[in-house]
């Protein structure tokens, strides 16, 4: 009894201290966030305030006008749900193939696919960018979206799923007259929903959240997306915090929801990237 | 019997080319956009092209260049430093923060989601946090410890406090593979061990420790792919300085290519990452393979 006293005191503390370390966590996401409803000298008014009331939209207001922030955001969008789009549409249909379909070549296929999984696309942004140069691709959405559609992971997961479904499956809608494209789209595709939702929302924060691609093949005001544009205002602004704040809640906002909204999956999606089912 | 075979041979070539139109769609991109820059790095880091491509052949000099050039082994030593302050303790911090996690019931999401929130964020958006909270002058934390300490700036709290932003952004990952591990361990383990007299600390040792290991060793071989490749974070905090303290490899290379104009030395650099990058994922590889043996 006396054991089992001392131990929930102990687990009392512990959780105590969870807390107060998640709370802290938080506190720059919570910071940013208030800081974006300050008035640009209540910012450096100390000591501050943690709770601003009334919330004060200035910054926003400013930030939507005075920069191309709106088209940043329609650019970003764009080229996020296209690239979700399509990566899942195509790893969807080369993870069958390689799954479930015999055909020359398929084990030359899979193993360039595993070594393409090992390549580190950031080195290899020299020779893209000459590449897409010479199409006159940069600064262009097809030179934004095309490199980011190939991503290795993604068939390797789905060919792991669809490794799992019985054969019997198949078996029974080929003897019923189905052909591959049913089979896959009424057959596995809803048999791994799951999965393939995961692996969109993760898909679509990681396009989204991109930077380093975006900075590589657009230099034109226009054509940024919101990760690469944000840094661009704040050169332009110099210190101002509220300002900086509200364009990081900006674009923070799609992510942070499709993450609040579908942890679960966001969850499978990370995991299964990581190798674990 | 002419006509059975002709019959017998038309689905026969639509059954042998069907797969690949399942395959195309996804291998002609990868071709295009992963494996054909793949191939043109080898080749590039044999010529002096800037950066549209106009180049000729040199042989091996670029080679000899690197080998002579400090700048580039200085940033293999700042990358080096920045895998050594990440790979273990933000394996570590992972660990930590699923075994608290984990023993949660009603507090559960909502301290899960704080730990893993940062991880969804945009890397701007971390940007634009560490400078706040970390601002030498009105920054929350400076105001609340009284310093004036200048986080990005000091040539020695630098790295290190990059360090720190990337472990705050990216620990979650971390901890819901651990969580994930932690939650395979049977329960009934921690039981039999209570039994026989086992303490907490002791059950800690000899169960939770080497049941967890597999997760463990696959979370360090992850972090250490990913840590390798730092750009963002110190294009963004640092832009390098101070005093070139934290130019790492891949900006090294962004440098020499986008702003010096010398793809084929930046294609050198990328080279080097690559044959890096790609014996750790050997080595992850050979992780999973056990982790799927024991399982």
């Amino acid at each position: 009894m006396k054991q089992r006293q001392r131990f929930s005191i102990l687990g009392l503390i512990c959780t105590l201290l969870t807390l107060v370390m998640a709370l802290a966590w938080v506190f720059p996401v919570y910071w940013i966030t208030i800081t974006s409803l300050k008035s640009e000298d209540q910012t450096i008014v100390v000591p501050p305030s943690f709770i601003p009331w009334p919330p004060n939209f200035d910054s926003f207001v400013y930030v939507l006008q005075t920069s191309p922030f709106i088209r940043w955001y329609l650019n970003t969008i764009f080229v996020s749900v296209t690239v979700t789009f399509f990566s899942i549409l195509f790893a969807l249909m080369c993870a069958y193939a390689l799954s479930q379909l015999e055909f020359f070549g398929r084990r030359f296929v899979y193993a360039s696919i595993l070594v393409g999984f090992m390549l580190p696309f950031s080195a290899l942004a020299i020779p893209l960018f000459m590449m897409l140069n010479r199409f006159k691709l940069v600064n262009t959405f097809p030179g934004l979206i095309l490199p980011q559609i190939v991503v290795p992971l993604s068939v390797i997961i789905f060919k792991q799923f669809f490794d799992d479904v019985p054969r019997d499956f198949r078996d029974a809608a080929r003897i019923d007259g189905a052909n591959n494209w049913r089979i896959l789209f009424r057959i596995y595709l809803p048999l791994n929903w799951n999965i393939t939702w995961a692996l969109s929302i993760v898909t679509f924060i990681g396009t989204w959240n991109n930077f380093f691609w975006p900075l590589v093949i657009t230099n034109s005001t226009p054509m940024l997306t919101i990760p690469v544009g944000m840094t661009q205002i704040q050169l332009a602004y110099g210190v101002q915090f509220a300002e900086i704040c509200a364009t990081a809640v900006l674009a923070s906002l799609p992510t942070s929801l499709a993450y609040i909204l579908f942890q679960k999956q966001v969850t499978q999606g990370v995991m299964a990237a990581a190798g674990i089912k | 019997m002419p006509r059975a075979t002709a019959q017998g041979r038309k689905p026969n070539l639509r059954h042998r080319l069907a797969p690949w139109l399942f395959v195309l769609p996804f291998f002609t991109l990868y071709l295009l956009f992963l494996a054909w820059p793949a191939i043109q790095v080898c080749y590039l880091s044999l010529t002096n092209s800037d950066i549209a491509g106009q180049g000729h052949f040199i042989g091996f000099s670029n080679f000899q260049t690197l080998y002579q050039d400090s700048d580039f082994w200085a940033s293999v030593v700042h990358t080096g430093y920045f895998v050594l302050l990440t790979v273990v303790p933000n394996t570590l911090v992972g660990f930590i923060l699923a075994l608290l996690v984990v023993r949660l019931k009603r507090l559960r999401m909502f301290v899960l989601a704080a730990f893993f929130l940062p991880f969804v964020l945009p890397v701007s958006v971390v940007y634009d946090a560490a400078i706040w909270v970390l601002d030498p002058n009105f920054g929350i934390v400076n105001l609340l410890s009284g310093s004036n300490i200048s986080w990005f700036q000091d040539p020695v709290l630098a790295m290190p406090a990059v360090a720190g932003v990337t472990i705050w952004w990216t620990v979650g990952l971390n901890m819901l593979l651990f969580i994930a591990g932690l939650q395979n361990i049977p329960q009934e383990y921690y039981e039999a061990a209570a039994l026989d007299g086992a303490g907490s600390f002791h059950r800690f040792l000899n169960i939770t420790c080497p049941l967890i290991w597999p997760v463990g060793s696959l979370v360090l071989v992850l972090q250490l792919i990913l840590q390798f490749k730092i750009f963002d974070q110190v294009y963004l905090l640092t832009v390098g300085g101070p005093f070139n303290s934290t130019v790492v490899v891949l900006l090294y290379m962004y440098r020499q290519g986008f702003q010096q104009g010398r793809g084929g030395y930046a294609a050198t650099i990328a080279l080097i990452l690559v044959a890096i990058i790609i014996l750790v994922s050997l080595i992850q590889f050979r992780v999973l393979r056990i982790r799927r043996a024991n399982q």
